[in-house]
């Protein structure tokens, strides 16, 4: 059988390549650079995020210092840098885990109906009934400020919407002809779903996540800027929450990994906007 | 009604799990909270004294029955940092949370609609682009970040308005604009979809062919139909307004409830931190039953 063959009628028609809108453009160029910069950040800043030069304390934006310095003289651009590091590997962190929980959970939802079904299902809605920001705020607050608790406390609600969206796409393909072919020939549920319906339900899994990956970075800025971040490393929100207090003399401090977090944020909204007019045909 | 019997009836699994999830939030503190609570120099006595009026030092099953019947009778525990009930310490500052959610809607509407129906009228012209960029904007702009900027431009350079805290109306308008821009943009998307479905009805055509006014169509015939999706939408979004109003009530120091969550975390003062929550969630989740409910009033559509 071939790949093709095996993924379905639907996704070779959807694969063909498109020349992006230019917001999607604007928007796929502003990540790349995001990306340049977390990558390259020991390359790219002249000191490291984290030392000091108390003589320079609060000063503006100048040669050497594009962005400023912070109270204690640090580099605002190698703490930004730096923090685009952070910021995008909690982002991929929380993506991956709860796309991969939420595809498993809604795919066996889906699948397997009766029981399973009802009892996936009323979770997912007592967790769509929380607030998802608050949820993560007191759980962030009582598991205490680390990377890991961070990742934690963001993935607990994330996973829902993966697996509402994936039942109702398994729903809908689990008696297509080619899963009912598969069945007839005795591949088993893990196969059916994983190599036929699976591959089929995964468009709306990537706008999704795009989508997703925004939420996420306003929602890990949001708990880093009320202190419950990490506070070992550098972070977006962290570093805005330290500006915060010093608007008056050194609005630069805020200024900039606010305005990093925005672009990034407005760059994943734009490249979602045109992965969802590209993958569901129903949005043309 | 039927369906606002059933949908009566779907919320009480979803307040039992809101009210689950709550009462584990204590439970999922790594190591004992009471000695997070009184710090490593508290006696034995101390801790358990604290553990003893916390209930801690009973079976798991039975915290829970005793959380479960002190809610019943509006007993959320004691603040251990403001030595009073916190049901007291909350409802002294739930309603500046109400206050600032309600402001932050009317923010939000006041820009939203006259927005959204332009841009819809005027379709595919500069000014529709422009809305839909703005509003891009919006969404993707933090509210802890828009908050410092606002007070840059409005306290610190043209001193009209204060720069944190509750005194009088004008320390209102900084942190409803802050809260409200992220709905506003969102707002102005939905009613300028909606109004763009319904601009292409018959029974505007014929409004229209009657010789009915542009202005009379948008406004009478075209607006009232097309609110009816954003009125749901405005009225899920209240519920996320109260949750949204947690970092802005930081950013600004609002007296609210937000504040006063922020405030117990730092203080591990986890009797609060659980009624926070709580009562948030629970307004959360009675807003969006509301709203359902409303929904279901409004368009006959949905009554099945």
């Amino acid at each position: 059988m071939t790949a093709t063959a095996a993924r379905g009628p639907a996704a070779a028609s959807r694969i063909k390549l498109q020349v992006l809108p230019i917001p999607a453009l604007i928007g796929a160029l502003i990540l790349a650079v995001m990306i340049a910069l977390a990558l390259l950040a020991p390359l790219v800043t002249t000191t490291t995020p984290l030392q000091t030069d108390l003589a320079g304390a609060l000063r503006g934006p100048a040669a050497g210092h594009p962005f400023g310095q912070d109270r204690l003289g640090r580099d605002v651009f190698a703490q930004v840098a730096h923090g685009a590091r952070a910021s995008l590997l909690i982002a991929i962190a929380v993506v991956t885990l709860t796309a991969l929980v939420g595809v498993a959970t809604g795919a066996a939802a889906g699948y397997v109906g009766g029981a399973v079904d009802v009892v996936i299902m009323r979770i997912v809605d007592i967790f769509l009934a929380f607030p998802g920001i608050l949820l993560a705020i007191a759980l962030a607050g009582v598991l205490g400020p680390n990377l890991v608790n961070l990742v934690i406390a963001l993935a607990v609600m994330g996973w829902v919407g993966y697996a509402r969206l994936v039942r109702a796409q398994v729903l809908g393909l689990r008696e297509r002809e080619y899963v009912v072919a598969a069945r007839a020939v005795g591949a088993g549920p893990w196969r059916i779903v994983s190599r036929h319906i699976l591959p089929n339900a995964l468009s709306p899994v990537i706008v999704q996540a795009t989508f997703g990956a925004a939420g996420v970075i306003i929602a890990e800025s949001s708990l880093s800027f009320l202190g419950l971040g990490p506070q070992d490393v550098p972070t977006w929100g962290g570093l805005l929450s330290q500006g915060a207090a010093y608007l008056l003399y050194a609005p630069h401090i805020a200024f900039f990994p606010g305005l990093f977090i925005m672009l990034t944020v407005l760059a994943l909204n734009l490249v979602g906007d045109a992965l969802r007019d590209i993958l569901d045909p129903r949005t043309r | 009604m039927n369906s606002i019997g059933r949908r009566l009836l779907l919320l009480v699994p979803t307040v039992l799990g809101v009210l689950t999830l709550v009462f584990f939030l204590v439970h999922l503190i790594p190591g004992d909270p009471v000695e997070l609570m009184l710090g490593e120099t508290a006696s034995r006595a101390d801790l358990s004294q604290l553990r003893a009026d916390l209930g801690l030092d009973r079976p798991l099953g039975e915290q829970y029955a005793r959380f479960l019947g002190g809610l019943a009778h509006g007993d959320l525990g004691r603040s251990f940092f403001y030595r009073k009930p916190v049901f007291a310490v909350i409802g002294g500052a739930l309603p500046a949370t109400a206050l600032l959610a309600a402001a932050a809607m009317a923010v939000a509407l006041l820009i939203a609609l006259p927005i959204g129906i332009i841009a819809a009228v005027r379709r595919d012209t500069l000014t529709d682009r422009m809305a839909m960029v703005g509003s891009l904007l919006g969404v993707s702009m933090p509210n802890f970040w828009l908050g410092p900027l606002l007070i840059i431009l409005f306290s610190f350079r043209l001193g009209w308005l204060p720069v944190s805290g509750k005194e009088g109306a004008a320390s209102l308008i900084l942190p409803a604009s802050t809260l409200g821009t992220a709905l506003a943009a969102i707002l102005a998307r939905m009613t300028r979809a909606s109004m763009l479905d319904v601009l292409g009805e018959d029974y505007l055509r014929t409004a229209r062919a009657k010789g009915v006014g542009p202005v009379t169509v948008v406004v009478r015939h075209a607006l009232r139909n097309a609110l009816l999706p954003v009125v749901t939408i405005v009225g899920l979004q209240f519920g996320a307004l109260l949750s949204g109003a947690v970092i802005t009530e930081n950013v600004f120091a609002w007296p609210g409830v937000g504040t006063l969550l922020i405030q117990a975390i730092t203080a591990r003062d986890y009797p609060l931190v659980q009624g926070c929550v709580l009562v948030i969630a629970l307004c959360y989740v009675f807003v969006n039953f509301l709203t359902d409910v409303l929904y279901a009033l409004i368009d006959p559509r949905v009554r099945t």
